[in-house]
């Protein structure tokens, strides 16, 4: 994309072809020949891994779009049925919601490598903006995308989001009706959001190629700021970056799988593993983790317009960089306070990103406001004032004096930010997490569970007897709707034979019509029926028991969590704990006393319950001791039900848990292998050119 | 973009039977998509919607507005917090009205903004009584 190529074609089909149509020529000249500085570190990979995780996340998404049903009655079930009846659909799945997360993870990096080392100076203003562009782009991507599971996070965050546009005055009514497609969000809002889902990405693909492209007339900025001028300062794109980027994008993979295969819920919310209810609102809304530093922007300024003015402007200002900082050295590493202010200004970014997970109330609002402050003085004040003031030491001569001046002492600096960045990291990602869940709260004891761990499989006799006590005890109110009797016999499942599961289906009724007289029938269960309901709508159920609808426990252990809180969700990540659920779930059924503790009252039809929020829950102590009798010989008390129906809801709430881990293990060994063949291969090739 | 023929359709006229509505009772309706509070509030409720002085509420309106005249008891408001949307609480917050449990706006029990970020009143939908124990909304 620079110019005329001197690429010559050898075989007579390249040559023919090329006459016609240079496309070889160009991507030579782009990505072969093309000249990058040679003192580029790893913070420039992240380039490359943009351009895979947007690969990574058009794959994935097509393929999800082939089975998922944009319809507000549907979408929901369509996307558990990708779960799991679709060919490895939980790993595209778990691909496609961690892969966004990766996404932004990546590109604010590349973002803070591009404020940090200027790389939005002269000649390279417009390849800034297009970068915001993208970034814009993404967000919106971002935001429609997490609404088509149509969970009650997305419903409430689709709501919260569009009724920022009703601030507008006059107009704000009427964008907001234009944007839902209707008088509030529902199918229609679902239906254009899938639509235009599906579209952006593609976008972002077209300002990619225009970023690509203005990228390489400008030519790469480098960690010295200074431009390339000999051919001493640069290397061939081929095979030095490529081989750099590889390596760098196979580091980044081990990063994202560890989330695929084991923590694929971390970054979710629980609530929305629960449909969406246009009538109840989940205690608090949380955007995704990427969104909440001008999710604390919005909230912490009072007026309405206000601050959702702030918050736009919080992106917008990124657009005038170039021209706000107007210091003539680019890079900060010859910036002694502008290096200074940047590490404060990331600091900024990661608090206010913790406080828009905490709930709006007390100390949080007023450190969001000093926050905000600091947020916006950095682009207005601090950047304007420091091009003035400061001196800059200075830069060397060339890019081939800095590869030359290199000293080891560097790397001790640069390793302790990284890790004071990822703790500050984990501090985000646990402040989302911690925030939906109630205070004050007993927090449910942790569990031994066979299934935790990166190893963890199902016992199968546990699952095997759980699945007697929801047949005996719990199915009697709650419904297993995503439950098939085929999948009994699965893989990884209880352990049971097709003969097996189609003699348990054959003990059920299932209602079937119309026949030839238009009438409703029943006959047995087949493999393929699902658990019939024991209600038959949800408004039979909330009636049957005394107004609170028992809940589908399917998803149930992936629908409830509690909160972690500091500094567990940090050790969480490295210790793959994801037992919230099934540990909440046991502490339920096992958290009924008979009398409360004094200074507590429970309504008439409630029951207490230690570990329930709120503590008065309208299902009556579920089980007792001896209640169902087990065949195995296994202890029959509640701890021992509670704990064999827990591990059997998890089944049915990640029934390819078990192939997940499994493949987990398979994946890593591969991508360290690749990761260490891929960093000697880097060091060889870059032997000549240190 | 703008609704189809099928969701303005959809979008017509309800009636409500407000009998089996005991005082202090609230009901929830869906009009529009939305959810409409019907309460009926008691003598008390009224009284406190009433005896608040006008200049200290952040969107200065009178009790006597927002209800129809000969219905004292009967509110009508659309179930929105006027912030961004969340559904507030009937019967919670420090105004005996509703909580909106997203960011904390508090309503009192005329529905009128008293505490939190929203920065109006609950709407009130378009409605008529048809009779003494039913009313039409939209």
């Amino acid at each position: 994309m620079s110019g005329p190529s001197d690429y010559q074609p050898t075989s007579p089909a390249l040559k023919w072809i090329e006459r016609r149509l240079p496309i070889f020529g160009l991507i030579h000249s782009s990505f072969v020949a093309y000249p990058t500085p040679r003192n580029l570190n790893y913070w420039w990979t992240f380039g490359a891994i943009l351009s895979m995780m947007l690969a990574v996340q058009i794959l994935t998404g097509v393929i999800l779009a082939m089975h998922y049903t944009p319809h507000a009655d549907l979408a929901f079930r369509s996307v558990e049925l990708i779960m799991r009846d679709v060919n490895y659909g939980w790993m595209l799945r778990y691909m496609h919601a961690s892969g966004a997360s990766m996404f932004f993870f990546a590109v604010y990096i590349h973002m803070f490598r591009g404020v940090y080392y200027g790389s939005y100076k002269e000649p390279r203003e417009v390849l800034w903006i297009l970068g915001v562009i993208i970034y814009l782009l993404m967000m919106a991507t971002g935001f429609l995308g997490y609404a088509l599971p149509w969970g009650q996070m997305s419903f409430w965050g689709a709501t919260v989001i569009t009724n920022l546009f009703s601030a507008v005055p006059y107009f704000g009514e009427s964008i907001v009706t234009l944007l839902w497609g209707g008088y509030a969000v529902g199918n229609p809002t679902l239906n254009r959001f899938f639509s235009l889902h599906y579209l952006l990405p593609f976008v972002i693909a077209g300002v990619v190629v225009l970023h690509v492209w203005a990228l390489h007339v400008a030519g790469q900025n480098n960690p010295a700021g200074v431009e390339a001028k000999t051919e001493k300062d640069t290397v061939a794109f081929t095979p030095y970056a490529t081989i750099k980027d590889l390596f760098g994008v196979s580091c980044f993979l081990i990063f994202f799988a560890w989330f695929i295969f084991y923590m694929p819920n971390y970054l979710m919310e629980a609530d929305n593993y629960i449909p969406a209810n246009p009538g109840v609102t989940p205690a608090h809304i949380v955007p995704e983790w990427y969104y909440l530093p001008f999710y604390a922007i919005l909230r912490s300024i009072p007026n309405k317009l206000a601050g959702v003015m702030a918050m736009f402007s919080a992106i917008l200002v990124l657009a005038f960089l170039p021209w706000l900082d107007s210091a003539k050295t680019r890079s900060s590493k010859y910036r002694p306070l502008a290096k200074q202010f940047f590490w404060m200004f990331v600091v900024v970014c990661i608090l206010l990103g913790y406080l828009g997970a905490q709930p709006p109330e007390g100390i949080y609002v007023i450190a969001g406001r000093i926050l905000t402050v600091c947020y916006f003085a950095y682009f207005l004040i601090v950047l304007p004032l420091l091009s003035r003031i400061e001196t800059p030491r200075p830069v060397p001569n060339s890019i081939a004096d800095d590869v030359l001046a290199k000293t080891g002492s560097k790397a001790a600096p640069m390793v302790s930010t990284v890790i004071a960045i990822m703790v500050a990291g984990g501090l985000l990602v646990g402040g989302a997490q911690s925030a939906k869940a109630e205070e004050g709260q007993a927090s449910p004891p942790a569990q031994k569970w066979s299934f935790s761990g990166p190893f963890g499989t199902f016992d199968r006799g546990a699952v095997q007897r759980g699945l007697q006590v929801y047949k005996e005890v719990c199915s009697t109110c709650h419904s297993l709707s995503y439950v098939a009797f085929r999948n009994l016999a699965d893989a990884g499942g209880p352990g049971y034979s097709p003969a097996q599961a189609a003699a348990f289906a054959s003990e059920y009724k299932i209602k079937d019509g119309p026949n030839d007289q238009g009438e409703m029938f029943e006959r047995p269960g087949r493999p393929a029926d699902y658990f019939p309901s024991p209600f038959p709508n949800e408004q039979a159920a909330r009636a049957a028991n005394g107004g609170a609808a028992p809940p589908d426990l399917s998803l149930i252990t992936k629908a409830r969590s509690y909160k972690r809180g500091f500094p567990w969700f940090v050790f969480d990540f490295f210790t793959q704990y994801q037992e919230q659920g099934p540990d909440y779930v046991m502490a339920i059924l096992e958290g009924f006393e008979e009398n409360p503790p004094a200074g507590v009252t429970i309504p008439e039809g409630s029951y207490y319950n230690k570990y329930f929020p709120g503590h008065a829950i309208k299902m009556p102590k579920p089980l007792s001791d001896g209640q169902v009798t087990y065949s195995d010989g296994s202890p029959t008390t509640v701890a021992q039900y509670a704990h064999d129906v827990t591990t059997f809801l998890m089944w049915t709430a990640e029934p390819h848990m078990e192939a997940r881990k499994r493949l987990g293990l398979q994946v890593f060994v591969f991508l360290i292998l690749f990761s260490i063949l891929m960093y000697f291969t880097k060091k060889k090739v870059w032997a000549n050119a240190h | 973009m703008n609704p189809d023929a099928a969701t303005i359709a959809a979008g017509a006229p309800i009636e409500v039977d407000l009998t089996p509505v005991a005082e202090g009772q609230d009901i929830k309706v869906f009009w529009r998509g939305k959810p409409i509070y019907i309460s009926h509030r008691t003598k008390k409720q009224i009284e406190e919607a009433r005896s608040v002085p006008l200049a200290s509420l952040p969107d200065p309106q009178t009790d006597e507005a927002r209800i129809k005249s000969g219905h004292e008891q009967w509110l009508v408001v659309v179930g929105i917090c006027t912030h961004l949307g969340c559904i507030p609480i009937a019967h919670e917050g420090n105004y005996d009205g509703f909580f909106c449990p997203c960011h904390g706006s508090q309503y009192d029990t005329s529905g009128r903004i008293r505490q939190g970020p929203a920065p109006a009143n609950l709407a009130v939908p378009p409605y008529q009584f048809v009779s003494d124990t039913k009313i039409q909304i939209g």
